[in-house]
């Protein structure tokens, strides 16, 4: 049933918004990296889907199937999982670096806590 | 039927997503990701992509869950709500959003067996894979033989991203 | 939690499980779905459950700080090392067919061996990173 069409490509639109508009209208710092992890699924998503063939069954060879899904996505996404899940753990760490030095982990108040803090380079 | 099932798991996906974007408590934040992630993962055998999958629901459900909750437990708390009506943000994602919706127009329709993703590279592997390397599965054999290298530069910004936390993280062990 | 004799007594149950898992879907990744990255994050995932039951310090004392950056980084050398014994012995680097007298021998090997590393690098940083976090409230990660 091929009726399906490009409804696949529109919710792997709307999540890649829905994760942006996490990340550039929130200003909690755990929520934006969680607004990230979202994106980057929708990215997975983006990939995986074209592979797929109907009637097809899963890229393992085997007796009596003729018809596989495409493997190549499934290796670049099994990376970018990987990675992603790299980048979660570094990003969750400075964030609560910046909760010990700041004492807050919403943007508006730690820039405005910088702000007035002596610069690095020694301006008052 | 595959088709009705992968499009009613998307839709499920499409609503927990919008429903984090508008929770304010951290805790479900945290706890819908996790529900995100599953269902990502049973979107994806549903696409057979039986490998990703495993790994989706390991790493993307389990791991990340679990970090989430313990940056939680040491940064705390409700999220603040938002100073000012956010339209600009709204504005740019919208004009994104129709940007690639009209760009998902020149795609290949969905499992065409003609689309150019089907017919470079990849008829070599699912042909050749099992002669070559002797290991029936051909994501397994195209990430550790075919593609090696990509998967030696994985391991090490696993490794690197390790190695920051630990960099970041550690305390130095002081006199008392 | 220690004092919970459930959580306990099905925690000792079903942890050797998850770890025989691990190992199951690490060397069957070859025949279905699986591999070195799934295998290494269920081997994390259970020590996490240990630590979660039976207290973070009973955790460190069965797999110490010291083993555990060791095995992150001992994966990726062993990765390299078998790109290196493909130069070794008369190839290019990563290369698996001169690995043994049949090439399709060689691939094998240098497959099992290549997955091997992945498994091991990524249950260590997996756990050493749940280590960073779960012992940074209280002092706990002397």
């Amino acid at each position: 049933m091929i009726a399906i069409g490009h409804y696949s490509y529109w919710i792997t639109v709307l999540l890649m918004a829905t994760g942006l508009y996490i990340v550039i209208a929130r200003g909690n710092l755990v929520k934006k990296l969680i607004g990230l992890a979202v994106f980057q699924s929708s990215v997975y998503l983006l990939y995986i889907a074209p592979g797929k063939l109907i009637g097809g069954t899963a890229p393992i060879v085997a007796e009596g199937f003729r018809v596989y899904s495409n493997p190549l996505p499934h290796v670049l996404i099994l990376t970018a999982i990987v990675v992603g899940v790299a980048t979660l753990a570094l990003g969750l760490a400075i964030t609560v670096r910046i909760r010990e030095a700041y004492g807050s982990i919403e943007e508006d108040e730690v820039l405005e806590a910088d702000a007035g803090a002596p610069g690095c380079d020694g301006t008052p | 039927m595959e088709g009705v099932i992968i499009a009613a798991l998307l839709t499920l996906m499409a609503g927990v997503a919008v429903a984090l974007a508008l929770q304010r408590n951290l805790f479900s934040v945290v706890v819908l990701s996790g529900a995100y992630s599953f269902l990502m993962a049973t979107v994806l055998v549903a696409l057979d992509a039986v490998d990703v999958a495993m790994t989706e629901a390991s790493v993307g459900a389990g791991i990340s869950t679990v970090l989430l909750l313990g940056a939680l437990y040491l940064c705390g708390g409700e999220e603040a709500k938002p100073l000012s009506r956010p339209w600009t943000p709204l504005a740019v994602t919208l004009v994104i959003v129709g940007a690639l919706v009209y760009g998902t127009l020149g795609l290949p329709a969905f499992s065409d067996p003609q689309a150019p993703i089907h017919v470079h590279v990849v008829p070599r592997y699912l042909n050749e894979a099992l002669r070559e390397t002797g290991v029936p599965n051909v994501v397994t054999a195209v990430l550790a033989s075919y593609r090696g290298y990509d998967t030696l530069g994985e391991t090490a910004v696993v490794f690197t991203a390790g190695a920051g936390v630990i960099a970041l993280l550690r305390r130095r062990k002081r006199d008392r | 939690m220690r004092s919970n004799p459930i959580l306990r007594v099905v925690a000792k149950m079903l942890i050797p499980f998850m770890l025989l898992f691990a190992l199951y879907v690490q060397f069957h990744g070859d025949f279905g779905p699986g591999g070195g990255f799934q295998a290494g994050v269920i081997a994390a995932a259970a020590m996490v459950f240990y630590a979660i039951v039976f207290g973070l310090p009973a955790a460190r004392r069965l797999v110490p700080d010291r083993v555990v950056e060791s095995m992150a980084a001992l994966g990726v050398l062993l990765y390299a090392g078998v790109g290196l014994a493909g130069i070794a012995l008369g190839g290019n680097y990563l290369d698996y067919f001169v690995l043994a007298r049949d090439p399709v021998d060689g691939q094998h090997r240098g497959i099992f061996w290549v997955e091997a590393g992945v498994a091991v690098t990524v249950s260590g940083v997996m756990l050493k990173v749940f280590y960073l976090f779960a012992g940074r409230g209280h002092g706990l990660d002397r």
